[in-house]
């Protein structure tokens, strides 16, 4: 690593180079940082290490809200998607995610483009042996090379790689990803000063090579026609569009899994950390479900001029022997060739009931984790921390307030809640029924919800805010004029009615009391009414479902609003709850174990009572006014 | 936990008393008590200076049904003693009262305040001095500790069990919907909407037979009030006595012996029936009759049920055939008593009264018949008909509001089901529902959901 003079001296250092520390570098930079990302690997930067896909249920919610706050992964993988499918659209709005199968390649090279050309970003090579302080504030970073490299805040992004160790059937070596090396120091020089550390597991399937799979045996899984964009600013999605392939286990593989149980890291104890219950290994799946005849597998291209194609569904870690006999098995692969064995790896992280909601850690001030240091799973909660984490080490070094969503502004928000307040058991994984206000968190509204936030910290550029502030006007006016316009009752009308099967029409129906019922969507109710509907798909979508949800989007606003009584109630980061007479061992243990920034987050602690709630309450106003 | 709604609780000691006060406190408390309060002017609490006290009539907002005659006195922010504005109802005292007040409220959008919630308000808005912040959290520990060795012993057996039986098929029905919601590409098959609506309709029975039953656990609980009423020298006194196995109601066979309402509480099958017995409705000109007569009117306004006596060796008089014209709307058993004498009366001759209900033929003096007349007491009291001993019975207003939070979320989830509304908006009615139902027998988090549906689905590709 080459560093001139001039530039060992930074405002932001991010430490690691996956999807949290592109979005963090990114974030800091265009806020007007002087930041630098440090990597192993420069090659390797926004590298998708396991599925090559973006989204999916409750993760395509992130991609939007990283996109609304000026974030990259959206527009990223808009670029580089292969194919693209609107997921759960049996359901309701606010359910569906979108999901991208994207050439993994092009992904990380146009990331990293985007990075090159950002001004006021250096990407340097290298390791982190150890975090400097001053008086427990960060003062920057020592290189594996023993370089010094002064910062006001640090973000440590750095994935897996910390003590990592991968596990192929019983042999294992520290390695960060397949090839690459582990951090050894790092995760020491975090202990002294004092951090936990958990140990984690997750997994990876074999790769398989395009020329030894037989398609014409697999199920064709298309994506959609046209393919739905992630950022609100992708006009276009320029890749050409591939399909996916679906095919299954059987008995055969089962009892070949079943029969080398004994030679599975997992199985036989070698593997300490603990793996996500909804990622299991196909192990795992075959002794766990062994009533289950068979397993789906989605054979999916990791991009379009790569042989490797990534069996979605058997993820492994036994030995490779069995991994080849157990693939013969299966209708397609019977001649696959691996190109790489699946494996799991073990790797340290630092439970994040450790930070604040900004993302800094409490112990080290200036010091920021995001992403699978936090103990989470996928791209897009990474991102979302990153992105998250960048924001607030600018807003940290201005002497700003920090910007911290709370659960019912975004997934975002939730996503980071839950990490500082309960007790992670697996890594974390978004998914929609964590989020309370569901039905107010669509990924439609990602932009309504947040693009005026990302304006606001300077990540939104001003012509793309002003066609946002155009489209806002326009859903408001359309929903007025929905509210205010009565179809006037003509034969005509009526005939149209009564052939939709509608009865009991009031003469003072509008236009929205007909949307709201449910046999009528949008377009019907333009034609039934004989009037122009709007040349906006959005302002259509939206003006539809705020119609047809407003009860419920009421009731839960409603929600909101006691939810951020008890949030704005701010607990002194440094409030003494032993003062606090009556609370049981247990309660103390909890407040005194996350120290909730606040009484809402208080309340969402895992074995803390209202009556709990109630005395910290009084005790709060009595330290309050003592202090007065 | 919401702070800041309106709360309400009834501020005077349980029990019998000449006067029960119900508190209502918060920004909403001026709106909601207008809208179950009817002054004699034919103003209401809106209209009321801070500081004043009026009288009327507290009643149910959607029946306007007449549940008191009170005096409200109304207190605005910030000179009351949680610095809110507050209403208090000063009714007539008795457990009934006061809890058909605090119903009225809770459906008109107040909660049942919190142990020690009103102090703690008083605290936290500055009406109490820093001094009192530890008596302040004595207070609420000490309430909070009570009312979870209450809420324990009410939970064991039965009730705990069907609570239990309500939340799981919740759970199930959550289960299944977001398993379909959030890994609906992982090859798992949606929950079809028939058996979703039959599972929710399911839950609801369960949660509509509990609510039912806590009609009959207040009573099991409170007891009811009954009057004996009939003709001078029917036997009621004896009834009475035999019914208390006490000789309390001076019995002669003079008529009008017994001028004034006398009462004994007495177990009737574990019911505790506070039993009057009336001075008749006779017609007289005597003085301290009438006296006798009005107060047997009063009595009968207030009884909750009420025993209709004939004598059964006695042809039906004018008084007789006045009394049944008089209670049509009462809940009543008929009695005929002297049972033991040579009949004189027909089923026929008060079948336009009796009707559905029971008629008992008994003797004061033989005993004849009191078993069955315990019964038909017990029977008529108790909606469901059940032996208090099954105990499946909610007897805390508490529980009883929280069950109907649940109700009005699975309607609406049904409403939904029908309209074919998205899964999600389902799932949000249940969570309405299972978190009513968490605040009796603790919450069931998202973790514990997906807990279960990592156990019973095979997730992950």
């Amino acid at each position: 690593m080459i560093i001139r003079a001039h530039d060992d001296r930074f405002d932001v250092i991010v430490v690691g180079g996956g999807h949290a520390g592109c979005e963090a570098a990114l974030a800091a930079a265009r806020m007007g940082a002087r930041t630098a990302l440090l990597t192993m690997e420069e090659d390797k930067i926004a590298q998708m290490s396991c599925n090559p896909a973006i989204g999916g249920i409750a993760k395509g919610h992130l991609v939007k809200e990283i996109d609304a706050l000026g974030g990259e992964m959206g527009r990223n993988t808009d670029k580089t998607g292969i194919q693209f499918r609107m997921l759960n659209t049996r359901n309701g709005p606010a359910v569906r995610s979108l999901r991208a199968q994207c050439d993994k390649k092009q992904y990380r090279l146009a990331m990293q483009a985007t990075l090159r050309a950002q001004p006021g970003f250096t990407i340097c090579r290298g390791t982190v042996d150890r975090i400097e302080t001053v008086g427990g504030r960060v003062s920057g970073v020592v290189t594996g090379a023993g370089a010094r490299l002064a910062a006001e805040a640090v973000i440590l992004t750095t994935g897996t790689f910390l003590k990592g160790l991968i596990h192929v059937g019983l042999n294992h070596f520290p390695a960060g990803r397949a090839g690459e090396d582990a951090a050894e120091h790092l995760s020491d020089c975090m202990r002294d000063f004092g951090f936990a550390v958990g140990r984690l597991k997750t997994g990876t399937p074999p790769r398989l090579d395009r020329d030894t799979i037989d398609f014409s045996l697999l199920a064709p899984q298309p994506g959609d026609d046209p393919p739905t964009p992630f950022s609100f600013r992708t006009e276009r999605i320029p890749m050409p569009q591939v399909c996916c392939h679906l095919t299954y286990t059987n008995a055969e593989t089962h009892r070949i899994i079943q029969d080398n149980l004994d030679r599975s890291p997992m199985f036989t104890g070698v593997i300490e950390g603990t793996g996500p219950r909804y990622c299991p290994s196909i192990e795992d799946k075959v002794v766990r479900f062994a009533d289950k005849s068979r397993h789906q597998i989605f054979i999916e291209p990791e991009g379009l001029d790569t042989n490797e194609f990534y069996p979605n569904g058997i993820s492994t870690s036994l030995p490779v022997d069995v991994q080849a006999a157990f693939l013969k098995t299966i209708p397609g692969l019977e001649s696959a060739r691996m190109l790489r064995p699946g494996y799991a790896v073990e790797y340290d992280y630092f439970p994040p009931r450790q930070l604040h909601p900004t993302m800094e850690t409490k112990l080290v001030e200036g010091l920021f984790h995001a992403g699978q240091i936090n103990g989470t799973s996928g791209y897009e909660e990474a991102a979302a921390q990153g992105l998250m984490a960048g924001i607030n080490a600018v807003l940290k070094i201005r002497g700003e307030a920090p910007c911290v969503l709370d659960r019912s502004d975004a997934y975002i928000g939730v996503l980071i809640d839950d990490l500082i307040t309960k007790d992670a058991r697996e890594p974390y994984r978004m998914f929609t029924s964590r989020a309370e206000y569901r039905l107010l968190l669509r990924q439609d509204n990602a932009d309504l919800r947040l693009t005026d936030t990302g304006h606001r910290l300077g990540l939104i550029p001003e012509g793309l805010y002003r066609r946002f502030c155009e489209k806002r006007d326009a859903i408001s006016r359309e929903r007025e004029r929905f509210r205010k316009t009565r179809p006037r009752l003509t034969p005509e009308f009526l005939a149209r009615a009564e052939a939709l099967g509608l009865e009991s029409l009031g003469a003072a129906i509008t236009l929205e009391g007909l949307l709201r019922r449910p046999e009528l969507d949008y377009e019907a109710v333009i034609g039934l009414a004989a009037v122009n509907g709007h040349p906006d798909a959005d302002v259509r979508e939206q003006v539809e479902i705020q119609a047809k949800y407003e009860g419920y989007i009421h009731r839960q606003s409603h929600d909101v609003d006691n939810f951020k009584r008890l949030e704005s109630r701010r607990i002194p980061p440094d409030f003494d709850y032993t003062s606090v007479k009556g609370f049981s061992r247990e309660v103390l243990e909890k407040l005194q174990s996350v120290r909730p920034h606040s009484l809402g987050q208080a309340s969402r602690i895992e074995g803390v009572t209202p009556a709990a709630i109630s005395l910290l309450q009084v005790a709060l106003e009595r330290s309050r006014r003592s202090a007065a | 936990m919401n702070v800041g709604d309106t709360i309400c609780a009834i501020a005077t000691p349980p029990g019998e008393g000449g006067i029960g006060i119900i508190r209502l406190s918060g920004e909403k408390a001026i709106d909601i008590a207008s809208a179950v309060f009817v002054g004699s002017g034919g103003r209401t609490v809106c209209d009321y200076k801070t500081h004043t006290l009026h009288h009327g009539e507290l009643r149910a907002p959607d029946t306007s049904a007449r549940i008191d005659e009170v005096l409200v006195a109304v207190m605005k922010a910030p000179r009351s003693y949680t610095c809110e504005d507050v209403v208090e109802f000063h009714c007539h005292g008795g457990p009934l009262v006061l809890r058909l007040g605090l119903e009225v409220l809770i459906r008109s959008g107040a909660r049942l305040a919190e142990p020690g919630e009103f102090t703690k308000r008083a605290f936290l808005n500055g009406r109490l001095d820093l001094a009192q912040a530890e008596a302040v959290i004595d207070l609420i520990q000490a309430r909070s500790q009570t009312g979870l060795r209450v809420a324990l012993e009410q939970l064991r057996g039965a009730l705990s069990d069907e609570l239990g039986r309500i939340r799981e098929g919740l759970t199930r029905l959550l289960v299944e919907i977001e398993a379909g919601i959030d890994f609906s590409d992982e090859g798992i098959t949606f929950i079809s909407p028939q058996a979703l609506a039959a599972g929710i309709e399911k839950v609801a029975e369960r949660v509509e037979r509990l609510i039912r039953t806590a009609e009959d656990g207040r009573i099991l609980r409170e007891g009811v009030t009954a009057a004996l009423v009939g003709r001078p020298n029917v036997g009621k006194s004896s009834l009475l006595n035999a019914l208390a196995r006490a000789d309390r109601a001076i019995v002669t066979p003079i008529p009008g012996t017994t001028r004034d309402v006398l009462e004994e509480f007495v177990n009737v099958r574990g019911i505790p029936v506070r039993l009057q017995d009336t001075a008749g409705l006779r017609e007289t000109q005597d003085i301290v009759e009438l006296e006798g007569v009005r107060r047997t009117h009063d009595a009968l306004a207030r009884a909750e049920l009420v025993l209709v006596v004939l004598d059964g060796s006695m042809p039906l008089d004018p008084e007789d055939r006045r009394t049944l014209e008089l209670l049509q709307e009462k809940s009543a058993v008929l009695v005929v008593n002297k049972a033991d004498l040579l009949p004189r009366v027909e089923p026929a001759d008060f079948k336009g009264f009796a009707g559905p209900r029971r008629t008992v033929w008994t003797s004061a003096t033989t005993g004849a018949g009191l078993d069955e007349l315990r019964d038909a007491i017990r029977d008529t009291v108790l909606t469901q008909g059940l032996e208090p001993s099954e105990g499946v019975l909610i007897t805390h207003l508490r529980h009883r509001s929280a069950l109907e939070r649940a109700k009005t979320s699975l309607d609406q989830a049904r409403v939904s089901v029908r309209r074919h509304m998205a899964a999600e908006c389902i799932a949000a009615d249940l969570r309405v529902a299972i978190n009513a139902i968490g605040e009796i027998i603790g919450e069931t988090t998202t973790d514990d959901i997906l807990d279960r549906i990592f156990k019973e689905f095979c997730i992950g590709k």
